[in-house]
């Protein structure tokens, strides 16, 4: 099958795609967790039902900026503050109990001063680079050619602008939140997305070898040939992350979703943005040699 | 008939399997209503001895307890001397926490850009408030002289200090009642503590405690033989506080604590529960789905799977890892890449078997595939060895989520290079080629 004779449409999916992300990123932006700008979080459970309502207005008589409240188990909420200092989160407890006339349990607290965000975000940066840069040279090696290297880690990039941007909108539109485990997320779906792009040039790298031919011919019966395994292979990769996302509770639902969604374009990215890349890159090198 | 070679090699995989198996079970457990127990490691031979607990260690964020982060304040100590600060600050809170009664804590320090942290893990705490206090503590004891002739009692600081102490405990106070910190001077602060007092009969001595005066007794005599007592206002908590922070020395500089997180042993079991609930729920659909797409191949994949997760759940024992949740993901995410293995051998597998006898197929799709396999899976262990940062750089992560996730993914992706291609393999070499020819 001519595969590589759809380029052009592969490009305007990924654009659309791409898009959005950045169109939900402008607009919207990033809903960043307390990893990252610093705060609180607090997960109580109640013993007896309590009104959402009454939560936020004993809350508030804190003087206590309530960024968001959620209801993550029976009983259970989990409350992001803003401005809570640790010296005064021993009197939130005393207060809620006695004004809400109900006994509760702490299941979590998690308070990060503003200092940490800026360091992990500039280690995550470091490890990023210094991943991209060790599987360029590693993918260029082990194909001969910069070509297979670069055209690797750009659909790299392309996997991880379509994460990023997808949680701007589902930032926006379910309040999923950027925090470590999302970075975590990313750089999993960096080595994931090189993962299937190796398979795919391995192909061409046999073919080259023993067939030998244009690179487009080759680059059309390797994506054939993989096709089947990198659907079967992102299948059962989606079942684990589906059982996870459904299944695995509050703490790690947005993660699943974002490995989740970084599969599948990882999955895409393979045959549809790394191999027409090179093979692009292919035919101009040879234009500019002709000329 | 002698064993063919894959079938030895079978026999090993198997034993291997049972070994991984018997240390992957737990503790103890019930199976058809009897009670199990399983044996730890302890082995003597000769002078050697062997010990082993296969237990599985859980993160705090699956057993419950408290991370906390505590920023050193360099500022004020010149730049050679901040490793040392920082590293006396590491010991001077271990000693804390592990007088405080806290189970195998851990503490490290980490250090970027300029910035001295100390990364306190307390397992299993209920009241890490307390904990975060004492650990937060400078506690600078000074002495200090009084000048009464100045209206507003002036302090002036005398060379006795908590360096004095050779000992701090909790006394209660003979005629209140009330608990206070018997102190116990070392030769040298005896001394001090004589001269001072013998110099000050009939005045008030104040005791500085982090810049904040505790009290300050009028000396009545002489005090000789090395022994006083503080009598704040304390409650009990805080004079156990104080003594042990009395007899950890104090902070030589300042800390802050930056970054608390505390989880409840109740939301952990409830996660250990919901994960595992979820990995057994996507395992049956990953088998399930291998044995519907590739009939007898796919069944031997899911022997294959379940002899990784069993070796996976071993090693996880025996190095030890400590089981995070974000390490859960990073298990299940490289059962996924297993059996991504088998998908490229099966589907090689496929069109080889229309070229070729079935029994060299399996052979040739092996070899094919081995390229492809080694070459994505390297390429995934080097970024999941970059996240994990073993040998500890401290531009990269040194502890958290990111490292837990890390060092599963990359175990997995190891081990199932091996169940990949020696299980698998072995297993389809005995049973497809033996039934077929």
């Amino acid at each position: 099958m001519n595969w590589m004779k759809y380029r052009l449409l592969y490009l305007a999916i990924s654009a659309v795609a791409i898009g959005a992300g950045i169109f939900g990123l402008l607009t919207w932006g990033l809903r960043i967790g307390i990893d990252f700008k610093g705060g609180t979080i607090l997960e109580y459970r109640f013993e007896e039902p309590v009104k959402e309502e009454d939560l936020k207005r004993f809350v508030g008589a804190l003087d206590l900026e309530l960024s968001s409240l959620e209801k993550t188990g029976e009983n259970a909420y989990t409350m992001r503050i803003s401005n809570l200092e640790p010296e005064r989160k021993g009197i939130v407890e005393p207060f809620l109990e006695r004004n809400l006339e109900n006994n509760l349990e702490e299941l979590r607290y998690e308070s990060v001063g503003p200092s940490i965000g800026p360091d992990l975000i500039k280690k995550t940066l470091y490890a990023m680079g210094i991943s991209a840069v060790l599987i360029l040279l590693w993918v260029a090696i082990q194909f001969r050619s910069f070509k297979f290297g670069v055209s690797a880690v750009l659909a790299m990039f392309h996997d991880s602008m379509i994460l990023v941007g997808s949680f701007a909108l589902l930032g926006h539109f379910f309040g999923a939140e950027i925090d470590f485990l999302f970075v975590t997320a990313v750089l999993t779906i960096l080595s994931f997305s090189v993962h299937d792009t190796i398979v795919v040039y391995d192909r061409i790298r046999e073919t080259r070898k023993k067939v030998g031919g244009s690179m487009t011919e080759m680059a059309n019966m390797a994506v054939s040939q993989t096709m089947v395994r990198s659907l079967n292979n992102s299948f059962t990769i989606i079942f684990m992350l589906a059982a996870l996302l459904l299944l695995g509770g509050e703490t790690i639902k947005w993660f699943a979703a974002a490995l989740l969604i970084g599969t599948i374009a990882g999955t895409y990215s393979s045959p549809f943005v790394a191999v027409p890349i090179l093979v692009t890159w292919d035919e101009l090198q040879k234009k500019i040699k002709r000329s | 008939m002698p064993l063919s070679s894959p079938a030895k090699k079978l026999i090993g995989i198997l034993f291997i399997t049972l070994l991984a198996l018997f240390i992957s079970l737990p503790g103890d457990f019930t199976l058809l209503g009897r009670n199990f127990v399983r044996p730890d490691l302890d082995l003597k031979i000769g002078r050697f001895e062997f010990k082993k607990n296969f237990d599985l260690i859980l993160g705090l964020d699956l057993a419950g307890g408290s991370h906390l982060v505590f920023e050193a304040d360099t500022s004020k100590i010149s730049a050679d001397r901040v490793e040392d600060a920082v590293a006396s600050v590491r010991n001077v809170i271990e000693r804390r926490v592990n007088l405080f009664g806290v189970s195998e804590p851990v503490v490290q320090t980490s250090s970027f850009e300029g910035k001295e942290r100390v990364i306190v893990e307390l397992p299993g705490i209920n009241n890490p408030r307390e904990a975060a206090e004492l650990i937060g503590k400078t506690a600078q004891l000074v002495f200090a002289e009084v000048e009464e002739a100045s209206p507003s009692a002036n302090f002036i600081p005398t060379d006795l200090t908590g360096a004095d102490l050779s000992r701090a405990d909790v006394v209660f106070d003979q005629t209140t009642g009330k608990p206070a910190v018997g102190l116990e001077f070392s030769q040298e602060g005896a001394l001090k503590f004589e001269i001072l007092t013998e110099k000050n009969i009939g005045k008030p001595v104040a005791i500085i405690l982090d810049n904040e005066l505790v009290s300050a007794p009028i000396v009545q005599e002489k005090i000789a033989g090395g022994q006083a007592q503080i009598t704040g206002s304390f409650t009990l908590d805080e004079a156990k506080n104080l003594a042990i922070q009395l007899n950890a020395g104090a902070l030589p500089v300042p800390v802050k604590l930056v970054e608390e997180r505390t989880v409840g042993a109740t939301l952990g079991a409830d996660s250990v529960a919901k994960s595992v609930r979820a990995g057994l729920a996507g395992l049956a659909m990953v088998l399930l789905f291998m044995i519907l797409s590739y009939g007898r191949l796919g069944l031997i994949a899911a022997v294959g799977l379940i002899i990784f997760g069993v070796l996976t759940l071993a090693l996880y024992k025996l190095i030890p890892v400590v089981l995070t949740l974000p390490g859960i993901a990073g298990f299940l995410l490289s059962v996924g890449m297993a059996v991504d293995s088998n998908i490229l051998i099966f589907e090689r597998f496929k069109e080889e078997r229309l070229k070729r006898p079935v029994a060299d197929a399996l052979e040739v799709s092996f070899g094919r595939a081995w390229d492809s396999i080694r070459d994505a899976n390297i390429a995934t262990l080097v970024t999941a060895s970059i996240l994990a940062n073993p040998l500890d750089f401290s531009f990269l992560h040194t502890s958290g989520p990111v490292r837990g996730f890390a060092i599963t993914l990359a175990l997995g992706v190891a081990i199932s290079l091996f169940t990949g291609i020696v299980v698998s393999r072995n297993l389809l070499r005995v049973f497809i080629r033996e039934k077929k020819t």
